[in-house]
């Protein structure tokens, strides 16, 4: 089976793609020129939705925007389609680019309710607005002719296509291995992890949402000049939700799955105007798109992911294997002492509850602070408040000497404070080593561009290198292509200080990292608690485990109602009366 | 535009945002119990005016036909989900409800319509027809996922939409229908004449609004739906089945629909398919009210069929895209209001 590499196969996929119009008949060609434009959707879906959890209904609508742009400029203006491609881009990307910065900051399941109210606003536009033939639609569109060649015969446009598609997928693939396409991935989930390792979730959905659009461009432009005809009905309410069911259908996690799920839906729907009406007679018509709905509705109880991670499963998979290169550069850290995150006077009130009341603490460089205190004494609120995932209703954060209240969570992230959560926050269907490569947003540069056509390689290879050597410190070497989900609590805890260190932060805030970890684990956490310090790290830590915190920490601050108790080396507080009667109720 | 006109358009933005505000207090019913956002909805309504053209025509209406398929299926599925959990003996019971219930049903609006009945009697019979569609649909289609994440049925919902479409076309063909007002009365006012059949539609709104009102606030039932919608777990816990919560849910937005449907039929000719803008102008109400605030929602709902009426004066190609359009930025007040951080679970 070793000839079976991934590889070979898509070689074979390609040799049989070029051959195709010699080996069929014509009206297979045509059938398979539909199915490469769709697939252009399709794939542009699978990043918006598989990966970035997007969930789109209105696709369509932007193919359409495409396709009408090429079709009026080539045939009212009587201008070359390949200017009709330049205007169907622009035209589509900034329609793209104006709904979604109004739309991509959406919560949830509001955000592809969205995708339905545009959607359906710009489909109605196609068949209402004068100049674009209304219901009619526009016909007699020109051709694409390169050079003196015409692309008019489908034989020949077919070629185009599957160079479009093969780019498409190549450029897709490269940009998910990349930094841009991790923080995509990462997505999927809940913005907050992404936030915690600087990145803007809101930028990274809008590239999806433009690359999607992209790709929906390159498709409507196809279309126009494929069909030379264009009406509203193909870029209706119908054919958003089947753009949808073909990347669901092929598998939206990866943008193979487009492909294959344009395919599945074009050649089954082929298939089923075939041979529906041997069975249903005089209704074929009618139970068509019952026929097709049903099947997507089971497709949809019975097997989400779709068809692709089945096929994948057949493949023997090898992870490329990590090769040595340079690590990525490290930022400077402040030396010993020096104050490092000063809380001055922070209060944050929940309506009517005061949860944090007049705190004011410092950590000093390099040392180890430890935050305790009694459950709901304010522990978990001043977390969020000096990571920026709750602003501070008064007082005011200081790090590295510059005030940090009200700054955004990844604003806070890139200056060099990373956390860890009490609840575990990693992405179970990616590996160990990329759920760490997230981590390497902020010290990467490359945009989707270099990404896509990687140009990426020598950071890529660094940064891959690098997070190895996370796995490595927090012990988990030998786990880097197991899938996060597959790991013990304890490691996924592990894995998460790995992904931080990952982020070259000056300040580790830690959240109950020896919860649920074995006491042989706890020990090793502790030592490499304790080497990280002695590199220059400082590190923040709240924890319930006592026996960890006091034989861990230099200095611990202790919480009780909102406020501070008590401050000093573990020896002082242990010994503070007040402490011990918030924790045991009463001096014995 | 002067005001007798804008008056007029009042009163019809009224009367067509009354229509809205049944099928999107439905429409929230069925998002709180079940978490699903039913677009068919306006599907259901468009049913029941079909369904009520037909007995008037002394025809069977599709809908015996759509809700007999319906109920073999989903007997089908529950005796195999029965025995599949080893619960042999309670098939029969769930077979009267799942077949024996529509089939009685189904017979006797069959035997009823030979006896050419009174208009109201055949407006009964059609929405008595209509209810169980919804229910059975949701046995069909939504009970194997109750636990996928509200996207996820959002998708369903809509590709159900889609088959609702196709099987509407199967059993009730390509025909318009228009019925007769069921009133013929009419009232000026302020030199503006009123329609009885708008005020009849105005009427019904608030008539069924207040009584779902009554029923969530002073029945044990309402109480035990609102519990599930709080907290599903919790409801259990207390001996609520959310599944028949969710059916007692969608019974009560079936009736709300179809009650729209027959009150559509005499004002606009409706169509298998006419039912999609219906269900989407609902839904956009709906959304104002946040998918959970029952007066809030009503209001949406008003305020897109005064928005249509005016939008379709000042250019009647358009309506639908300013319809549409609003819904922008009442989804971005919506998400601002909802300040906690939602975070999605990874399916």
């Amino acid at each position: 089976m070793s000839a079976l590499s991934p590889r070979a196969l898509a070689i074979v996929a390609i040799v049989l793609a070029l051959a195709a119009p010699h080996l069929v008949s014509a009206f297979y060609v045509t059938l398979l020129n539909y199915i490469g434009v769709y697939a252009l959707v399709a794939i542009g879906l699978t990043l918006l939705t598989g990966v970035a959890g997007v969930v789109s209904f209105g696709q369509a609508a932007l193919v359409g925007i495409a396709a009408y742009a090429t079709a009026w400029l080539t045939t009212t203006q009587g201008l070359s389609p390949w200017i009709g491609l330049g205007f169907a881009l622009v035209s589509t990307l900034a329609a793209a680019a104006l709904i979604g910065l109004i739309t991509m900051r959406l919560k949830g399941h509001l955000l592809s309710l969205s995708t339905v109210a545009w959607g359906l606003a710009i489909a109605f536009c196609f068949g209402n607005v004068d100049g674009l033939g209304n219901f009619t639609g526009i016909a007699a569109i020109p051709p694409i002719y390169l050079g003196p060649i015409s692309l008019g015969p489908s034989q020949r446009i077919y070629y185009l296509i599957l160079a479009v598609v093969v780019a498409g997928l190549w450029l897709a693939r490269n940009l998910l291995d990349s930094r841009v396409g991790r923080a995509m991935r990462a997505l999927r989930g809940g913005a907050l992890l992404v936030e915690s390792v600087a990145v803007d979730p809101f930028r990274a959905r809008l590239t999806a949402f433009l690359l999607a659009a992209a790709f929906a461009a390159l498709s409507g432009w196809l279309y126009a000049h494929l069909g030379r005809f264009v009406s509203p009905s193909s870029f209706d309410a119908g054919a958003g939700i089947e753009y949808l069911m073909m990347a669901m259908i092929g598998g939206a996690a990866s943008p193979l799955g487009g492909l294959i799920g344009a395919a599945l839906i074009t050649w089954a729907k082929n298939a089923i105007q075939d041979y529906l009406p041997l069975i249903a007679g005089g209704a074929a018509g009618q139970l068509e798109i019952v026929v097709f709905s049903a099947l997507f509705i089971l497709f949809l109880q019975r097997a989400r992911d779709g068809v692709t991670p089945y096929l994948a499963a057949l493949l023997p998979w090898r992870p490329a294997p990590l090769a040595p290169a340079p690590l990525l550069p490290r930022r400077a850290l402040p030396s010993p002492g020096a104050p490092l995150l000063t809380l001055e006077h922070v209060e944050r009130r929940f309506k009517g509850l005061i949860a944090v009341s007049d705190l004011s603490f410092e950590v000093k460089a390099v040392e180890i602070l430890g935050l305790i205190g009694p459950n709901g004494a304010g522990k978990s609120t001043t977390f969020n408040l000096i990571t920026g995932a709750l602003a501070p209703s008064a007082g005011a954060i200081r790090f590295l000497g510059e005030t940090v209240t009200g700054k955004r969570q990844y604003v806070i992230a890139r200056s060099g404070i990373a956390r860890t959560f009490q609840h575990v926050k990693l992405r179970p269907r990616m590996s160990a080593l990329d759920n760490v490569l997230i981590g390497a947003f902020g010290r990467l540069s490359s945009g989707v561009f270099r990404a896509a056509l990687r140009l990426n390689r020598a950071e890529e290879a660094s940064a891959r290198h690098d997070a190895q050597r996370a796995l490595e410190r927090v012990g988990l070497g030998a786990r880097a292509f197991d899938l996060a989900g597959q790991l013990s609590l304890g490691e996924q805890r592990l894995l998460e200080i790995a992904r931080a260190l990952m982020t070259d932060p000056i300040l580790l805030v830690l959240d109950e990292p020896a919860a649920g970890l074995r006491r042989a684990e706890k020990q090793a956490l502790a030592d490499l608690l304790r080497d990280l310090r002695g590199e220059g790290l400082t590190i923040l830590v709240v924890e319930h485990d006592m026996d960890f915190v006091m034989n861990l920490v230099d200095r611990l601050v202790v919480m009780d109602f909102g406020c501070k108790l008590a401050e000093g080396p573990p020896v002082a507080v242990r010994a503070d009366a007040r402490v011990r009667e918030a924790y045991l109720g009463g001096v014995a | 535009m002067n005001l007798d006109i804008a008056a007029i358009l009042t009163v019809d933005g009224v009367a067509a945002g009354a229509i809205y505000v049944l099928v999107a207090i439905g429409l929230v019913l069925i998002f709180t119990v079940t978490r699903v956002i039913f677009v068919p909805f306006g599907d259901i309504a468009a049913f029941a005016a079909l369904t009520l053209a037909a007995l008037n025509d002394k025809r069977l209406p599709g809908t015996a036909g759509l809700v007999v398929s319906l109920a073999v299926v989903a007997s089908l599925m529950e005796a195999y989900a029965l025995y599949a959990r080893g619960r042999v003996k309670t098939i029969p019971r769930a077979l009267a409800w799942y077949l024996l219930a529509p089939l009685i049903l189904v017979a006797v609006t069959g035997g009823l319509s030979r006896l050419d009945p009174p208009v109201f009697v055949r407006a009964l019979m059609a929405i008595g027809l209509v209810l169980p569609v919804a229910p059975l649909l949701d046995r069909i289609v939504f009970r194997p996922i109750a636990d996928a994440t509200v996207l996820l049925l959002l998708i369903v919902a809509v590709a159900l939409h889609f088959a609702l479409v196709g099987l509407g076309l199967l059993f009730f063909g390509p025909e318009g229908v228009r019925t007769d007002p069921f009133v013929d009365a009419s009232l000026t006012l302020g030199g503006v004449i009123i329609s009885g059949q708008t005020m009849l539609i105005v009427g019904a709104a608030i008539v069924f609004s207040l009584a779902l009102y009554a029923m969530f606030g002073f029945t044990l039932a309402g109480k035990a739906l609102r519990a599930t919608a709080m907290n599903r777990t919790g409801a259990r816990l207390m001996g609520i089945r959310p599944a028949r919560a969710g059916t007692l849910a969608y019974l009560a937005g079936s009736l709300m629909a179809a009650v729209s449907g027959i009150l559509i039929a005499p004002v606009n000719t409706i169509f298998y398919d006419s039912g999609f803008l219906i269900g989407l102008k609902a839904f956009v109400g709906a959304i104002i009210g946040g998918l959970t605030s029952y007066p809030l929602t009503a209001l949406g709902a008003v305020l897109v069929g005064m928005l249509e009426s005016f939008a379709a004066f000042e250019s009647s190609a358009l309506k639908d895209v300013i319809v549409f359009s609003l819904l922008v930025p009442v989804l971005i007040w919506r998400s601002l209001l909802s300040d906690e951080a939602q975070e999605d679970v990874e399916e």
